[in-house]
This record gives structure tokens, C-alpha cells and sequence, in this order.
């Protein structure tokens, strides 16, 4: 018999207290991945923004529009290479659903961010249609969007001249992401800020929510945030300019401590089942005093024996982890197929990867006591 | 058969602490399921309870139509006054309408535990009939601020969660600075605003009407009467809201998302706890066969075993969710935090372990413990005697 073939056989010798076990496993494995895969959705989030652009908004908050007169000062700031600008429009689709859908100026929005993806003749058609509206993958399939089909959007904030809030916009372009994250945010829409700008029917004209500022290469982003906020200052329109990286960040941290609970709870459940997999081998160990005495006599060294209790932890939590983290992902797809990519559950390599680790550290957490004890034992003490 | 039960039950328990350590996985793993069950349903409870104490059941709302929310909304100076004096709106000791336009915009603060994160703060500009509206509201400390003046008053909720809401403290906001000079508390919504006076409001933030009115409805008619006046107005394209039922209505997708989250995370816990549970019964029953073997020889029957062996594992199940939701109590109870609500905007609330939840998380313990203890229990009871006292 090999050794592996012995763990398995030692293994499976209590068989139902190994399934439970293994059962039990399972089930912590599957919560990991799905709770990890929901806390890096509120945490981190802002690590696939590579680029450096920097946001200015008004520095009360973003929600206070500024004139888009202030565009060729920022631009003419040296180190600025480019500035488009975004202003919330408050989309709302069919009866209550909101979008996320601003307006911007199509030729620098697409200079700015090169990361989304879509044909250049779409491109030209949205730059050309002044009722153009552009809308990511994401959003386009979930609503069945067509590029050609006039899609009615109200909006929950802006009335139209004759008062109405029902808007139509063409679709002339449908955008992907340029890899696995930019894919992931296809779940917002532009339109023209131009006929935005003309065709509301409210006073204010001319001012959006957000400038963002692609950097030349070598400039420093430091500096120009403070010459940028240091120019306005003190004026009506005091500006705010971070990180793309920094906005996000703080963009996600308004959700609250949302992250901070996911964590406690995935403290408290491998607490548990750090208890239940160690009374489990512990057990086993206890079971089998005179065996593994038994084994040491045969001439098995003490390495031997405390690799075989180890060998036993390791493979109870390896199989029950990988399984436990394969309904993860695909709990994780159902999810987000089931809430039409809502909730963003994507159980990708980040939280394999650190599954993978939490597999490893409770494998030893578990399996290093009974080993050691198995090493330590004596032959004639065990024999009694 | 009862009394036999009870015999064998009293030897079980009594033997608990020499096989403490399958027992406590049960304990443990029942006091994670209970614990965090009561946790996130405290949460959902705290965002409900103070948003639908907000607002009274005799005042209306109103927005621009189709705005959903008051930050959404907004409309001129003249319209304001106009729908101030409509129908079914009641009537002030002045002979004034019991009505106050408020113009909501929004601040960033930063939250105690950040560095530079900005959070989205209401900020309310009130007419003085707005105090009247809410009686519940009660300046706790230092003044109200004083019209005409960049003062502001700030409510408990944004003081205990942010940095810079003390009384002295002064604020930017565009181009301008505002001392805080009082504190409020309402038990509600608004201890998540900062207030202030509308008319600087308007002119700070460069707008000329206002976002909402609030207005104190005329008896139990009053409402129909507001819509139908409404309706009638050509000039305006309003919604007309109770109070109370615009803050209510603001719950549910948070309580969605939490019970969505909840109700996942329980049941794959609550799987594995019955997995443990009846991995520690099964190991219980091997290390007591030989007694339980014993008193069968002597003339106890199957019956009073399963019985006793599910007793012990609802017990421990019960010890385990009392543990759990006093631990949840104990770290969660009256936690505050805040959380992105309807205006997008903070939402100061407290999380509330109530008795409702611990009863619900005490009826899955005993779920769990009725299950885990349910097969070990037969296999006790089942196992042949002579067999079992052969054993070594």
C-alpha cells in the first residue's frame, strides 16, 4: 500500500464522520468565496483603474455641478493632456428602474478613456447624432437594447422644454470593457451633452458634475491637483481634484461599513469551522493511539507518522475547500445572472487565490496539534 | 417512559463535561449561525426603524413629479409660494399654511474612522415653519442658527459618525464658511442632515426655489384635497406624498439586500452547523454505546434513548444560540453606522438586536438541533445491544 493510498484508507475508516466533516468544509468554503468575492466589491474596487486621470468636481460635493466654462483653464494647465467632463442625467428606465447614464462630449470622453472599446464607426456616429446615446454591453443585453432602436429613458431629474420627462435617445453604439474589469462596469450609458444641454428645460445650462483629466506622460498628479484647486479657490465654484483612483475609492466607502460587517462574519464562520475540522482530527488522532504506536514499531519514524496526520488534515481540507470554492463560482454566476449583473459576485483568482491560503493555513491550524502529538508519542506508553 | 427518558437524559447531560469537546463544536457552531443571523437582520432593522419613525402620518410631500427623491427635485421660487397655498393644507396659530419649502443639497464631511474620503451629508435650508412641522426635533445643545447668517446646526447622527460637526466648528462650502452653533435630536432621519437657513441656502448654492415642501395636512380630508387642487394646477407637475410613507418607502431595497444576504449566508451556515451537529451527536452515541447498551440489558427501551439524545442536542443547540445572540448583542447592539440612502446621501442609524430576532434565531437553533440530533439518535437507539456491549 502507499502512503497516499494509506491517508485515503485511515480517512475512510469513520466514513460518515469524514463526509460530515468534508460536508461541513464545504459549506464554510462556499460562504468564503461568495463573501470574499462580495467584500472586494465594497473595498478595494478602484485597483483596475491603471490610467492616470484625475476627477475635479466642486469641492462641496459632487452632486453641485460646475460651468463648463472652467474646461480651457484646466486644459491650458501644463501636464493636462486632455479634459472631457460628465454630467448626471438621472436615467430612468420603464417604470422605476434608475441607470446610470450621463452625458458628455463624445470626442473627448473617448480620447480620455481609451479602455472601453467599441468601432470607430460608432464612434463617428455617436460623435455625429445629436440625439446619439451610447450604452455598455452590460446594459445593452440586459434590456435587450439594439443599436438603431430609439430607446425611451425618462429622467427622474430633468424636464424637457414642454415639461415632460420622457426622453428618447438613438442608440448608435453598443461599448465593451478592454479586459475582465472594464467588462465588468459595461453597466452605464452616454448621451450628448450638447442637445442635453439644449433641449432641457430647466435654467441651468452649461454645467456638469464631474471634469475628468487624462495626464501626459511624466506629469505629476499631486501638483497639478493642487495648481488645479489652488485657482479656484475661495470663488463659488471651489473644485476638488483627485485620483480616478482615490474618487472611486471614496465613491465606494460611501456604501459604509458594509465591508467591515462581511469581514466580522467571515471571521465568525472559520472560527467555527476552525472548531469543527480540529475536534475532527483531533479525535481521530485520539482514536488511534495504539495504531500509530503500532506503526512506530514497524520502524515508521516520528516524521513519518506526523506526516501521515498531517497528509489526513491537508487532503480533508484541500478537497472540501476546492469543491466548497467551485460552488462558489458558480453560485457566484447565478447570482449575477439572476439579478441581471446587479450584484457583481465574481468569484474570480483574487478570491481563489486567497481561498487557496485560507485552505492551507487551516489545514496546518487543524492538523498541527494531533501531528505533533502523533510524533511525540512513545511506543511503550501507547502500547499499554 | 417518561421517567425513563428522563433518567437516561440526566446521565447524558452529567457526562457532558467528560466529552466536552464534541459538545462544544455544537455550542460554537450554533453561536456562529445565531450570532450572525441576529447581526445582519439587527442592521436591517436599525436602517427600518429610523426611517419609518420619520415623518408624520398627517403631513404630505411634495416633489416635482416623477423625482422619486428630493434631491431630484426642485422647482422655482414662485411655485413654492404657490403650492404653499393650496387647498388641504392646514393653517398656522399665525393664520399662516402650516407649510415650510426646504432646499436639500448635499456636503462631504469625512467619517471619523477616514483620512480623506468625502461622504455625502444632507444639507436642509428650512423656512422657520419646519420646526413646527417636526416638534420631535429638539436643539440639544448650543442655538439655533439665526437667518440671514451662514450658521448652521447639525443633527446627532452626523456628529457621532464625522469629523468637523462640533459646536465651533466651521464648514466650507463654496467659496464660504459656516460656523456650526448648535446640535439637534430627532430619533429619526434628520439626526443624519445638517440645517440651515433656506434663504442662504439659495444663495450659497447659487438656486432660486426650493426642493420639496413640507406641509401639515388639513384633517382627514386634507390629503384628497391637496391632490385634487393639484391635479387641477396646470403650472405645476407635482407628487404628492404622506410624509411617512416617502421615508418607508426609502427601506426596501436595503432590506432586500440585507434579507437576500442574510437569508444566504444563514442557510449555508446553518448546513454546515447541522453537518457539525450531527458529526459531534454521532460521536457522542460511539462514546456512550456501551452504556446506553447497559441500560437497554437492564430494560430501558429504544424510545426514552432517542429521546434523551435529542434533548442533549437541543439543549447544547440552545446553549449555542443564546451565546450567539448575546455575542451579537453584546458587539452590535446600538452600533452606530451609516449607510448610502435614497438622496444619496448618509444615513445615520443603529443597529437593533430586538427580542423578535433573537426568537427567530432561537427557532433555527432548535431547526438545527432537532435535525443533528434526529439520525444519531436512531442509530443509538437501533444499535443491537449484545454487539454494542461486546465492543471494546
Amino acid at each position: 500500500m502507499t502512503k497516499a493510498g494509506f491517508v485515503i484508507a485511515n480517512l475512510f475508516r469513520k466514513r460518515t464522520r469524514t463526509i460530515l466533516t468534508l460536508l461541513s468544509v464545504i459549506m464554510a468554503f462556499l460562504l468564503f468565496g461568495l463573501l470574499q468575492s462580495v467584500n472586494s466589491l465594497f473595498s478595494a474596487g478602484a485597483d483596475f483603474v491603471g490610467a492616470t486621470r484625475l476627477m475635479t468636481q466642486a469641492r462641496v460635493s459632487f452632486t453641485t455641478p460646475l460651468p463648463i466654462s472652467m474646461l480651457p483653464k484646466l486644459a491650458g494647465i501644463p501636464g493636462v493632456a486632455r479634459v472631457a467632463y460628465q454630467a448626471w442625467f438621472g436615467g430612468v428606465w420603464q417604470e422605476n428602474t434608475p441607470l446610470i447614464m450621463f452625458s458628455t462630449d463624445p470626442q473627448s470622453y473617448r480620447d480620455v478613456y481609451p479602455e472601453w472599446v467599441m468601432s470607430d464607426a460608432q464612434w463617428q456616429d455617436f460623435i455625429h447624432t445629436r440625439t446619439g446615446m451610447i450604452a455598455g454591453k452590460q446594459l445593452a443585453e440586459q434590456y435587450g437594447w439594439k443599436v438603431g432602436q430609439k430607446i425611451p429613458i425618462s429622467s427622474n431629474i430633468w424636464p424637457k422644454k414642454d415639461g415632460s420627462k420622457a426622453w428618447a435617445f438613438d442608440l448608435v453604439g453598443i461599448f465593451d470593457g478592454k479586459d475582465e474589469d472594464w467588462k465588468k462596469r459595461t453597466n452605464l450609458a452616454f448621451i450628448q451633452q450638447d442637445y442635453f444641454d439644449e433641449a432641457n428645460g430647466f435654467n441651468q445650462k452649461g454645467r456638469i458634475n464631474f471634469f475628468i483629466l487624462k495626464l501626459a506622460p511624466g506629469a505629476n498628479a499631486e501638483t497639478i491637483s493642487k495648481t488645479i484647486d489652488g485657482m479656484f479657490e475661495n470663488s463659488p465654484d471651489e473644485t476638488k481634484t483627485q485620483t480616478e483612483k482615490d474618487f472611486n475609492i471614496s465613491f465606494v466607502k460611501q456604501i459604509g461599513d458594509i465591508g467591515l460587517i462581511v469581514r466580522w462574519i467571515l471571521f465568525a464562520v472559520f472560527f467555527t469551522l476552525l472548531l469543527v475540522v480540529g475536534n475532527t482530527m483531533a479525535q481521530s488522532v485520539r482514536e488511534r493511539v495504539p495504531e500509530l504506536a503500532v506503526l512506530k514499531t514497524l520502524g515508521f519514524t516520528d516524521g513519518n507518522v506526523l506526516g501521515f496526520v498531517l497528509a489526513e488534515a491537508f487532503a480533508l481540507c484541500l478537497f472540501g475547500g476546492l469543491v466548497g470554492l467551485v460552488l462558489a463560482s458558480l453560485a457566484g454566476a447565478m447570482v449575477k445572472k439572476g439579478t441581471g449583473g446587479q450584484f457583481q459576485v465574481t468569484v474570480d483568482w483574487s478570491v481563489w487565490a486567497l481561498g487557496v491560503l485560507a485552505i492551507v493555513a487551516m489545514a496546518l491550524a487543524v492538523g498541527l496539534l494531533p501531528a505533533l502529538r502523533a510524533r511525540r508519542l512513545r511506543i511503550v506508553d501507547a502500547l499499554r | 417512559m417518561l421517567s425513563q427518558a428522563l433518567a437516561i437524559t440526566g446521565i447524558g447531560i452529567r457526562s457532558i463535561p467528560a466529552r466536552w469537546a464534541p459538545s462544544l463544536v455544537i455550542v460554537v457552531g450554533l453561536a456562529g449561525v445565531v450570532a450572525v443571523f441576529t447581526a445582519l437582520l439587527a442592521m436591517a432593522t436599525g436602517f427600518e426603524s429610523t426611517l419609518k419613525s420619520t415623518g408624520r402620518k398627517d403631513a404630505a410631500l411634495i416633489l416635482r413629479g416623477g423625482s422619486d427623491a428630493e434631491l431630484n427635485s426642485a422647482f422655482d421660487r414662485d411655485s413654492t409660494d404657490l403650492i404653499k397655498q393650496e387647498p388641504g393644507i392646514a393653517q398656522g396659530a399665525d393664520g399662516k399654511p402650516l407649510a415650510s419649502g426646504e432646499l436639500m443639497v448635499i456636503a462631504e464631511l469625512v467619517r471619523k474612522n477616514d483620512v480623506k474620503s468625502g461622504a455625502n451629508i444632507t444639507m436642509r435650508g428650512v423656512d422657520p415653519t419646519a420646526f413646527a412641522l417636526r416638534p420631535q426635533l429638539k436643539i440639544i445643545e448650543g442655538r439655533n442658527f439665526t437667518p440671514g447668517l451662514r450658521e448652521l446646526i447639525v443633527g446627532r447622527g452626523v456628529q457621532r459618525q464625522f469629523q468637523g460637526a462640533q459646536i465651533g466648528d466651521v464648514v466650507r462650502m463654496r467659496g464660504s464658511e459656516w460656523s456650526i452653533v448648535g446640535a439637534f435630536e430627532s430619533g429619526d432621519a434628520h439626526d443624519s442632515e445638517m440645517w440651515t437657513d433656506i434663504n442662504v441656502a439659495r444663495s450659497t448654492f447659487g438656486r432660486t426655489g426650493s426642493s420639496s415642501v413640507l406641509a401639515a395636512l388639513d384633517g382627514a380630508g386634507g390629503l384628497a384635497t391637496l391632490k385634487a387642487a393639484v391635479a387641477a394646477e396646470p403650472r405645476l407637475t407635482l407628487d404628492v406624498l404622506i410624509e411617512q410613507d416617502y421615508f418607508s418607502g426609502q427601506t426596501k431595497n436595503f432590506r432586500q439586500t440585507i434579507g437576500f444576504l442574510a437569508g444566504v449566508v444563514t442557510i449555508i451556515m446553518a448546513l454546515g452547523a447541522v453537518f457539525a451537529a450531527l458529526n459531534s451527536m454521532y460521536a457522542a452515541v460511539a462514546t456512550r454505546s456501551k452504556e446506553i447498551a447497559t441500560l437497554r440489558a437492564l430494560g430501558f427501551g429504544g424510545f426514552p434513548v432517542v429521546v434523551s439524545v435529542m434533548i442533549e442536542a437541543l439543549l447544547l443547540a440552545l446553549v449555542g444560540a443564546l451565546l450567539g445572540a448575546l455575542i451579537a448583542y453584546v458587539l452590535f447592539n446600538n452600533l452606530t453606522v451609516s449607510t448610502l440612502g435614497q438622496n444619496f446621501t448618509q444615513v445615520v442609524f443603529n443597529f437593533k438586536v430586538t427580542p423578535a430576532l433573537v426568537a427567530r434565531g432561537l427557532v433555527i437553533a432548535v431547526a438545527i438541533g432537532m435535525i443533528g440530533g434526529f439520525l444519531p439518535a436512531l442509530r443509538a437507539a437501533r444499535a443491537p445491544v449484545t454487539t454494542s456491549l461486546r465492543e471494546q
